[in-house]
This record gives structure tokens, C-alpha cells and sequence, in this order.
């Protein structure tokens, strides 16, 4: 430190030093957020949870009008065989005037078989309107108790705070009378 | 609160090693000296720590006949309730301590808010009470879940969904927190494992919330600086009588919820088993979330609701700077004192809001009261401060306490 050649040593000694610094803590850092990576990943679904389950439903029973709801990967999907008017209904609209612009002929497969997820895209509730007897909104469709929007007869949201129409899941007809969904 | 220096050579042996004794000495004892003029709303802090202690320990004994699955969470309740030796006693100690504890800290929050406790010095103090707060929320909320009836389920489907709202990373997160893709067994076993964690996480911040609190000492009532001994009495005896008569009064209304009214502050929905296809037809949080849940409501977008929700607590961590006016106490503050009243019935409005359906009145009603609470913080708080002319506070905290006995004798003097 006193004399004048440790205080020129010195320099070199700072800047492998701070190489060292900086090598270190980078090697602690990047090492520390690799390990915490499984903590953080044991939180997503685990592998039983991810095998995809499908759903096979027969749709003979159901009469026109009539909707069941059915499971597919623990969430509830509302099947409704629809009425003339109530298909009529979804298809009279401007898509452009909607939150969520969707034609009703982009949302079924066949005109008269409405499926799709039965889950509130606000905050998750299960709408009501299944039932002949539950309250279904003032569009003839759904409506959800929790928070008040209004689902019309192709699932589309117009009215509440939800921003997006009740998605579609993927399915299939396996005959005219039966879906696969998944 | 053994004095330090008792004679009690055990005491002694162990104060040369570890000075336990004088540390709580000066944190609750004799050694700490408190404002002499401290009423009875000073005492919530206190409560809210004992509160937090009966938490603890219901919730340990609790926990070794819960079990955290779908398929026995709510059987294992009802085993506690009927099966269990004073599982009853023990279940609705911890469910209505909840209540007790929110209604506490609101009690001691809204104290702190009116005698302008959130003031330099005690800045962080603030700060760090609000994060209690925020963790009291989270464990409530991972409570409520736990019995796994249809309010348990349908409530975390709800306030999970919060998340949603996040633009791109939203729905990740969501399927993050639930384990699965719907509100299921994983998620209960998570929310149980933080549900046990987070009360220690409390103690922790309370811990530092009371090193922050000794630091400048408590506020008083006259929001003035103590200037010297002759403002302070020793924290024991005084306050811990005075806090121990408080415990007995609440500890009577405590009682009357546990014994009496056990579940009036719950709901019945809760005592119907989960079921993941059937929501329930009218969702509410306990009364304790409603003014959040009603400022969530208020706006009719998701994201938007959900920040204006954080930004209901958000707004908080900013009064100390908020708060322009030179006078700590709101009792000298001619008009800020109204507006703080106004606040609180605005606070109780939209709890009475969050408590019904969405619909007809109470949409507008929620939506005025919800622009009430953040024009209050925003715009009332910093121009009261500068536009009104606050009373000129008592000299000193021991003149304060004086003139009580002097303004009588000055009122016979005006009467000669």
C-alpha cells in the first residue's frame, strides 16, 4: 500500500478482481434461478392431469330445445340442440356490433348442435340457462349470476363485463348422433 | 417483564448471556416509554397480535385432523365438527378469529388514518402494516377454501381467475396456480401448504412492524411529538392493564360469535360439498373483501376491474405523501375531519354493495361509491391539506392532558 509499485499492482489487482466478482455472481445467479425452476414448474399440471382425456357423448336423447351439460378435462361443456328461432336469433346479428366478432356459422359444426365450454370467460363461474326454468339472460342464451353478462343463443357474450364469447372445444362427429370431445 | 435488574439470580444468570429481560423490558415493559394520553383505539395493536397468536394455534391443532384432498376435505371437516374432541369449540375459533382479526386491524387501520399515523416519521411503519394486511387477505382467502364446500370453490374459482386478466401470461399463470385446468384437488393441497405458511410470514413483518413502531414510538391522540419525560408513562404497568381490560372486552364479543352465533358471519353455501358443474346463484366473499369485491365489480371490464381492486390497496402505500397537511390529527382538521367520515360510510357502502347481486341500483351505486374512494385519496387528501386551515394543536401532549382539568376550571372561570 505505501509504496508507489503495490499502488500500480493494485489496478491490475481491482479488475481481475472484479472479474472475478462479476464471474462469480453471475455463475451464483444463473445457477440459483436454474435451480429454483422446479419449484416453480411442480406448480403446473401435473402428467396425470395433462393426459388429455376425451369425452364420447351420445346426442340421441336430447330433444330440439332441450341442453345437457356434459365433463370434458373437469370442466362442465354445454351441449344444445337449438331451435329454428334460437338459430335464426344468433344469425340475425351484425357480427361487427359484438365484443367478441364471431359469426355463429364459425362457432358449430352443425347448425342445430351448440357445444362449447361452459365456463364464464370473467371470472370462471358456471353461467346458468341449461334449464328451461334458469334465468337466461336477455338474449335468450346464458346468463352468470356471479358478475351479470349475457350470453346470446350462439354462446357470444353482449351485455356484462366477460370479454370474450364461451370458447368452442375441439370435437367431432363420430355419426350424426355422437361427439367426441378432445 | 421482569425488571432487568431483579434480584432473581436465574434471572441474572440468563440476562448476562442472552438480555432477554431487558429487551422485553423496552419493547412491552416498564423500560418503554409511552405517550400518557394513548385511548382506547391504541389498543388494536395489541389485539391484533393477540388475534394472530389464537390463529396459530387453532390452526396447528386444526391441521392434525384436516385433510387437504377433494375427495375428504369436506368430510374432514365434518369429523372435526362432530367427531373430533371440542373440534367444534376449536373450527369456530378459527373461523370467527378470522372476522375478529380483520375487524380489528380495519379498527386499527382506520385509527391510524385518521390520527395521521402514516405521517413522517412512521412512513415504512405504514408500509408495512399494509403488507400484514395484504398477507391477512391471502391467508383468508386460502382459508376459506380449505372446507371445500361451494363458496370454497366457487370463490377460489373466481378470485384465481383474477389473473386471467393479465394480458398473454394470464391464462398460464391460471393453470400455474391451479395445478390442473380446473380448480381441483392440487389446488387445494397448495393452498393448504401456503395457508399454514403465510401466518408465519405475518409474524415475521409484525416483528418488524413493531421494531419500526419503537423506533419513533407509538402516535397519540394529539398527533404531537412527545418532547420529554413529562409526555410519557412507562408501558407497564399502564398500557399492558389497559390492553388487558381491552382483551377482556373483546374476548366477550368473541365469545358471542363462538357460542352464539357461530356461523351468522359465514355462509350457507359452504356447508353444501364442491361441486364444479353448479354455481352457486349468488357469490360473495366474507364480509371482510366486500368493499374489494364491490370496486372489482364496479367496472364494467375485466382488467379494468381487477386494477382498480389492487389500486384500492395500491393507493394506500401512497397517503404519507397524499396527505399534504401540515397537522397530523385529523381532530384539528375542520374539514379533512368530515371527509374522513364520509370515507368510512363510503368504505361501509361498498361492503353493503359487494354483499348483493349485481344488478339494478347497485351497479350505479357501486360504480359512485367506487369513484368516491379513489377521489377521496386523490383529490380530497392533498387539497384539504393545502386549502384548509387546521386549529392550532395543544403545546405539548402533557398540556393536552392538562387542559382537560384546565378547560373545567377555565369553564368556572367564564361562569364567574
Amino acid at each position: 500500500m505505501s509504496t508507489p509499485t503495490s499502488d500500480s499492482g493494485q489496478g491490475d489487482d481491482a479488475s481481475r478482481r472484479d472479474f472475478l466478482y462479476i464471474a462469480t455472481g453471475a455463475f451464483g445467479g444463473i445457477g440459483t434461478a436454474l435451480a429454483i425452476w422446479p419449484l416453480i414448474d411442480q406448480m403446473n399440471p401435473s402428467s396425470d392431469v395433462l393426459a388429455l382425456a376425451s369425452t364420447e357423448v351420445d346426442l340421441s336423447p336430447v330433444e330440439e330445445g332441450q341442453a345437457i351439460t356434459v365433463v370434458w378435462r373437469s370442466k362442465p361443456v354445454f351441449i344444445r340442440y337449438r331451435t329454428a328461432a334460437e338459430i335464426e336469433a344468433a344469425r340475425s346479428v351484425d357480427v361487427d356490433d359484438l365484443r367478441h366478432p364471431e359469426a355463429d356459422e364459425e362457432r358449430v359444426q352443425q347448425d342445430k348442435w351448440l357445444i362449447m365450454v361452459g365456463i364464464c370467460t370473467h371470472l370462471g363461474c358456471v353461467p346458468l340457462g341449461q334449464k328451461a326454468t334458469d334465468p337466461q339472460g336477455e338474449f335468450g342464451g346464458w346468463f352468470c349470476p356471479c358478475h351479470g353478462s349475457h350470453y346470446d343463443t350462439s354462446g357470444r357474450i353482449r351485455k356484462g363485463p366477460a370479454p370474450e364469447n364461451l370458447p368452442v372445444p375441439p370435437y367431432e362427429f363420430l355419426s350424426d348422433t355422437s361427439i367426441k370431445i378432445g | 417483564m421482569s425488571s432487568p435488574d431483579s434480584g432473581n439470580r436465574i434471572v441474572q444468570w440468563i440476562e448476562y448471556r442472552l438480555p432477554i429481560f431487558s429487551w422485553l423490558d423496552h419493547t412491552v415493559g416498564s423500560g418503554y416509554p409511552a405517550p400518557k394520553n394513548l385511548n382506547y383505539l391504541w389498543n388494536m395493536g395489541s389485539l391484533a397480535g393477540i388475534v394472530l397468536m389464537i390463529q396459530i394455534v387453532t390452526g396447528i391443532v386444526l391441521a392434525m385432523h384436516y385433510v387437504p384432498h377433494g375427495d375428504m376435505a369436506f368430510d374432514s371437516v365434518e369429523h372435526i365438527m362432530r367427531n373430533v374432541n371440542y373440534g367444534w369449540l376449536i373450527r369456530y375459533l378459527h373461523s370467527n378469529g378470522a372476522s375478529m382479526f380483520f375487524l380489528v386491524v380495519y379498527i386499527h387501520i382506520f385509527r391510524g388514518m385518521y390520527y395521521g399515523s402514516y405521517k413522517y416519521p412512521r412512513e415504512l411503519l405504514w408500509w408495512l402494516g399494509l403488507v400484514i394486511l395484504l398477507l391477512m387477505m391471502a391467508s383468508a382467502f386460502m382459508g376459506y377454501v380449505l372446507p371445500w364446500g361451494q363458496m370454497s370453490f366457487w370463490g377460489a374459482t373466481v378470485i384465481t381467475n383474477l389473473f386471467s386478466a393479465i394480458p398473454l401470461i394470464g391464462e398460464p399463470i391460471v393453470t400455474w396456480l391451479w395445478g390442473g385446468f380446473a380448480i381441483a384437488s392440487p389446488t387445494l393441497q397448495r393452498f393448504f401448504s401456503l395457508h399454514y405458511l403465510l401466518p408465519f410470514v405475518i409474524v415475521g413483518i409484525v416483528i418488524l412492524h413493531i421494531w419500526a413502531l419503537h423506533i419513533h414510538g407509538s402516535n397519540n391522540p394529539t398527533g404531537i411529538d412527545v418532547k420529554g419525560p413529562q409526555d410519557t408513562i412507562p408501558f407497564h404497568p399502564y398500557y399492558t392493564v389497559k390492553d388487558l381490560f381491552g382483551l377482556g372486552v373483546f374476548l366477550i364479543i368473541f365469545a358471542y360469535w363462538v357460542f352464539y352465533n357461530p356461523n351468522y358471519l359465514g355462509h350457507p353455501d359452504n356447508y353444501i360439498p364442491a361441486n364444479p358443474l353448479q354455481t352457486p346463484p349468488h357469490i360473495v366473499p366474507e364480509w371482510y373483501l366486500l368493499p374489494f369485491y364491490a370496486i372489482l365489480r364496479a367496472i364494467p371490464d375485466k382488467l379494468g376491474g381487477v386494477i382498480a381492486m389492487g389500486a384500492s390497496i395500491g393507493v394506500l402505500f401512497l397517503i404519507p405523501w397524499l396527505d399534504t397537511s401540515r397537522v397530523r390529527v385529523a381532530t384539528f382538521r375542520p374539514i379533512y375531519k368530515q371527509f374522513f367520515w364520509i370515507l368510512l360510510a363510503d368504505v361501509v357502502i361498498l361492503g353493503w354493495v359487494g354483499a348483493n347481486p349485481p344488478e339494478g341500483h347497485f351497479i350505479l351505486i357501486g360504480q359512485l361509491a367506487t369513484t368516491y374512494y379513489f377521489l377521496h385519496f386523490l383529490i380530497v387528501m392533498p387539497f384539504a391539506g393545502w386549502f384548509e386551515s387546521p386549529r392550532k394543536p395543544p403545546d405539548s401532549i402533557s398540556s393536552s392532558v392538562l387542559e382537560k382539568g384546565g378547560g373545567n376550571a377555565s369553564a368556572k372561570e367564564a361562569v364567574q
